[in-house]
């Protein structure tokens, strides 16, 4: 007996199977706008990475007092709040979002971070760190370390102390850095934040241990299980807003240190020799435009990035300047706080 | 082709999670890394700075060293092991894959059974030179506990045995020997060399005598775990109650087991109501069905009562419901085992206590024999029953991981202690029936114009706990109140005769005069305990055997020095002198109570006054009737 296929969240859909198949007969081209996935199992892995994480997100929220998300505006963030619009539907995301600026960020992103945190109905906080703000911290005069420890580490943790969070959750992957691959999905941090990589408890199945000493707080990683691509396929996938950085488009760059740095505002010195080229790029993680590297790249389009991606032979990481030092710096600055 | 038809070619791909286990020297992560390697799951700066990280510690000089990519945490690189669990990515075209990498050294125990709970398929590593060893054993004991059902034993270092066949399929046939005593469901035994790719990817033209499938193959083709749930019978743990308004009421939560359909009859456990699936919410509109794997959220015909930790399941096909079982627990911290402490327990989204009690016994990991046993260590697995402080509907671990898994959680430190599965509900919770008697305790403590509690007295030995209770006992009898006092005199000499002073005997003390206590609180009397009580945990679960308001506990605080140099009875000094072991404060620690009702300070305040004090407060807080 036939049974009729089922909708599953957000990643198939009944009629435009049908519309697909009549497509098919008819030798139309495919229009990626719903991709049908049969009722026959298994799920697709981006379905049960889905699944898992909101179960995640809705486990947080039910065992902690006051959850925030961390919301950086990348696209990773991006995945991590469709994810939690998925979780708690029809209700909005029962938390705020949480932006600790460094005042450093691409203007596209700052533009983009307003309008997504009213569309999907949640509030948001803005945390400047206002030693650092005072001091004038930047990238150029104070050093990537100098800078990310004021305006990020210390930023966040300043942010997360303000409002008292017990929970914060990031985008964080396990897929992105070696010291990731073995962080937990809740990660405990003492009242001054630290991480004790050797004191970890086991999650087993899909139990989670939310309980907490006074003081403590935790970083909950919703998309540990992801890969870089799976989160651009599922932005593709989902229609995921996301900045426009990301595509390729010719932008004007200074070659520096063996990356290509944006020139995204004024603020930048050039050095002696330096002059802005133009050039067809785009970028695989954003940050701080003086710390992100772009790369070269003809993808002007999501589908053109992910089969760009399919195809590459570099990690996202290695355009980010602030993570080439030694192997294990980011084991370090997450001891001392770092999400 | 176009972009668009590369990408979709990919979604539709599954999900497989495995974990890698063997010895120290097997070459584990050597492994996963050829498999990454082999999948193009390596990026040219990551493999760029493994090159330079081989020249660097590699162990095998002008060669790639895979296991340095998985080595992650400083720490570890030093001593040249895994100790923990780091999970890995790569995919083929047909699936996606994650690896939870655990490490055979011999204290993680631990380690290992947090990477196989989630996995569908466990890689047994043996080295072909060594062939099974205890750790192999120990390995595919763990395996099977945790209910894997597909095991590769994946046999390593071919190359160094001349790819021979007799030696392969000696190590086969004993493993599979071994493996049909645990009923290891699909056993499947590949000879492979990490280091040099043979039967990974493509056949190796250096067996030809082999036939099965490479390791990469069977790995494309196992089933996965998830499609053998959707056909059980419905389990929807509900995880939240959604209400963004007044005329909606969803519950949200993670399908673990079966499918659920628009109109399906439903039973929420354990209370047993019945309700209908009106409908199945999702943001991108309503399904007609769900499976074992998603994540949604329904609402009912109906309005019923049903709240986080409530378990929907299939109206004609619903759990058992117990508060007592048959359960393996693998204890995973520092802290032993206490028979007869309760900690608590989370299932699926529910959170009760229990206690292990009694442990039948303990499992020699290395040959599967029984061995008597009071407590378990860390990495140590024990069987015994579990006593739950209320019913829970479950299926049995082998049937379905999420509603017979569970985890132990220290109510002190808020550490997961351990991991158990539950195998069978033992009747007799079901047999014994508490009377209901007309007569209760609001009857008998109202003939004694009074409202019964307990006064529980902490502090070291030799603060002043008796004195002080006695002291309140004499004045509470001279108000004619009806009261009675516990302590080691009248206790330690009779109903706790057995017990001597290990924390496990302590923590089984107090359990005594706790239910003791409650008992004449029943009978509705003013009771007072004097004892040490060492422990939050137990004094905690003290509290939690009575209703609100009915446990007072008054902290007698004496500093040690004190305490010590009045020394009442002299044992201070023997202890000191090493004739006493395990006395609180000297060689067994006192965890002072956070959030005491009353704390008296005997360094400022007299035992007459301290008196004086406890009875106002009773006064005050309406304990008994005035004159």
């Amino acid at each position: 007996m036939a049974v009729a296929p089922a909708r599953t969240p957000g990643l198939g859909c009944a009629k435009d199977a049908l519309a697909s198949s009549v497509a098919r007969s008819r030798r139309v081209p495919l229009v990626a706008k719903r991709v049908f996935i049969p009722v026959a199992m298994p799920l697709s892995h981006l379905q049960r990475l889905e699944a898992e994480s909101i179960q995640i997100m809705r486990e947080v929220l039910a065992e902690t007092d006051k959850p925030v998300m961390l919301y950086s505006i990348g696209k990773d963030s991006s995945v991590m709040l469709h994810l939690a619009r998925k979780a708690f539907f029809p209700a909005p995301p029962p938390f705020p979002l949480l932006h600790v600026d460094t005042t450093w960020k691409f203007r596209d992103m700052y533009a983009m971070r307003d309008r997504v945190a009213a569309e999907a109905g949640m509030d948001l906080i803005v945390h400047v760190n206002p030693e650092a703000l005072a001091q004038g911290v930047n990238p150029f005069t104070h050093g990537s370390a100098v800078h990310t420890d004021l305006w990020k580490t210390q930023g966040l943790k300043q942010a997360l102390d303000r409002y008292g969070f017990d929970a914060a959750f990031g985008g964080g992957r396990r897929d992105e850095e070696k010291s990731r691959a073995k962080e937990r999905v809740l990660s405990f941090r003492t009242a001054q934040h630290r991480w004790d990589p050797k004191n970890q408890r086991p999650e087993l199945w899909r139990l989670y241990n939310t309980r907490k000493h006074k003081g403590q707080s935790i970083r909950v990683f919703p998309l540990s299980n992801w890969t870089e691509l799976d989160v651009w396929q599922y932005i593709y996938l989902e229609k995921i807003p996301i900045v426009p950085l990301y595509l390729s488009r010719v932008r004007p760059v200074v070659e520096r240190d063996g990356a290509l740095i944006m020139v995204d505002d004024d603020r930048m010195p050039l050095r002696p020799g330096e002059k802005p080229m133009m050039r067809k790029v785009r970028f695989r993680t954003l940050g701080c435009y003086p710390l992100t590297g772009a790369v070269e790249s003809s993808a002007e389009t999501l589908a053109e990035i992910i089969v760009e991606m399919i195809a590459t032979r570099t990690s996202e990481r290695e355009g980010r300047v602030i993570d080439h030092d030694a192997g294990a710096s980011m084991e370090m600055k997450k001891q001392d706080g770092y999400f | 082709m176009s972009a668009d038809a590369e990408i979709r070619l990919r979604l539709g791909k599954s999900l497989l999670r495995f974990n890698t286990c063997g010895s120290v020297d097997d070459g584990k992560s050597t492994l996963i890394g050829r498999l990454l390697y082999e999948s193009k799951a390596l990026y040219d700066d990551q493999l760029a700075a493994l090159e330079a990280d081989s020249k660097r510690v590699g162990t095998r000089p002008g060669e790639l060293d895979f296991a340095l990519l998985l080595d992650g945490l400083s720490a570890e690189r030093e001593q040249g092991i895994t100790i923990d669990v780091a999970y890995r990515f790569f995919s083929t075209a047909r699936r996606n894959f994650i690896v939870a990498d655990t490490p055979g050294h011999e204290q993680y125990t631990r380690n290992m059974v947090t990477g196989a709970s989630t996995a569908d398929l466990s890689v047994i590593l043996v080295d072909a030179r060594k062939g099974v060893l205890t750790q192999t054993r120990r390995h595919t004991f763990l395996v099977s506990l945790l209910g894997i059902r597909h095991v590769v034993l994946a046999v390593n270092k071919m190359d160094l045995v001349d790819h021979s066949q007799a030696v392969f399929t000696q190590i086969e046939e004993e493993y599979r020997k071994f493996a049909a005593e645990l009923g290891l469901p699909t056993i499947t035994c590949i000879p492979v060399s990490a280091v040099n790719g043979d039967n990974i990817l493509q056949p190796s033209p250096a067996t030809p005598w082999y036939r099965g499938p490479t390791l990469m193959a069977l790995l494309d083709n196992v089933e996965v775990d998830q499609t053998r749930l959707v056909e059980q019978p419905l389990r929807l743990p509900v995880q939240w109650v959604n209400r963004p308004s007044a005329d909606f009421r969803g519950f949200a939560g993670t399908i673990v087991a079966g499918r659920l359909r628009k109109g399906d009859a439903i039973r929420v456990q354990p209370a047993g109501r019945l309700g209908r699936v009106a409908r199945i919410v999702t943001y991108d509109g309503d399904l007609e069905e769900a499976v074992a794997g998603q994540s949604i959220s329904i609402t009912l015909d109906d309005e019923i009562d049903i709240s986080r930790g409530d378990l929907i399941v299939a109206a004609n096909q619903p759990a058992e419901v117990a508060d007592q079982f048959d359960a393996t627990v693998v204890w995973m911290n520092e802290s032993p085992l206490l028979p007869g402490r309760s900690y608590l327990l989370k299932i699926g989204t529910k959170t009760v206590t229990a206690t292990v009690s009694p442990l039948k016994y303990k499992i020699n990991v290395n040959n599967l024999q029984h061995l008597a046993a009071a407590t378990l260590e860390l990495n140590e697995i024990g069987v015994g029953t579990l006593q739950l402080d209320r019913d829970i509907p479950f299926d049995p671990y082998r049937v379905n991981r999420d509603t017979g898994g569970f985890i132990l959680i220290d109510r002190t430190s808020n550490d997961t202690v351990a991991a158990g599965m539950l195998h069978f509900a033992l009747r007799r919770a079901q047999n014994v029936h508490w009377q209901a008697l007309d007569v209760n305790r609001a009857a008998r403590s109202a003939i004694k114009g009074q409202r019964a509690c307990v006064l529980w007295y902490t502090g070291l030995s030799g603060a002043g706990k008796s004195t002080i209770a006695n002291l309140v006992d004499k004045k509470l009898h001279s108000l004619k109140r009806h009261t009675y006092l516990l302590d080691g005199d009248n206790v330690r000499h009779g109903l706790n005769k057995d017990l001597g002073f290990t924390d496990a005997d302590r923590v089984e003390n107090i359990r005594r005069i706790a239910e003791v206590a409650k008992l004449m609180l029943d009978a509705g009397l003013i009771v007072s305990t004097a004892f040490i009580s060492p422990f939050r945990a137990e004094r905690q679960m003290a509290r939690g055997l009575l209703a609100k308001g009915e446990f007072i506990e008054i902290f007698v605080d004496t500093p040690l020095g004190i305490a010590e140099g009045r020394d009442p009875k002299g044992l201070y000094k023997k202890a000191r002198r090493g004739d006493l072991k395990n006395f609180t404060g000297i060689d067994s620690p006192y965890e002072a109570p956070e959030n005491p009702e009353l704390r008296i300070d005997t360094t400022r305040t007299s035992p007459e006054e301290a008196a004086e004090i406890i009875v106002t407060y009773l006064q005050e807080r309406g304990s008994f009737d005035p004159d």
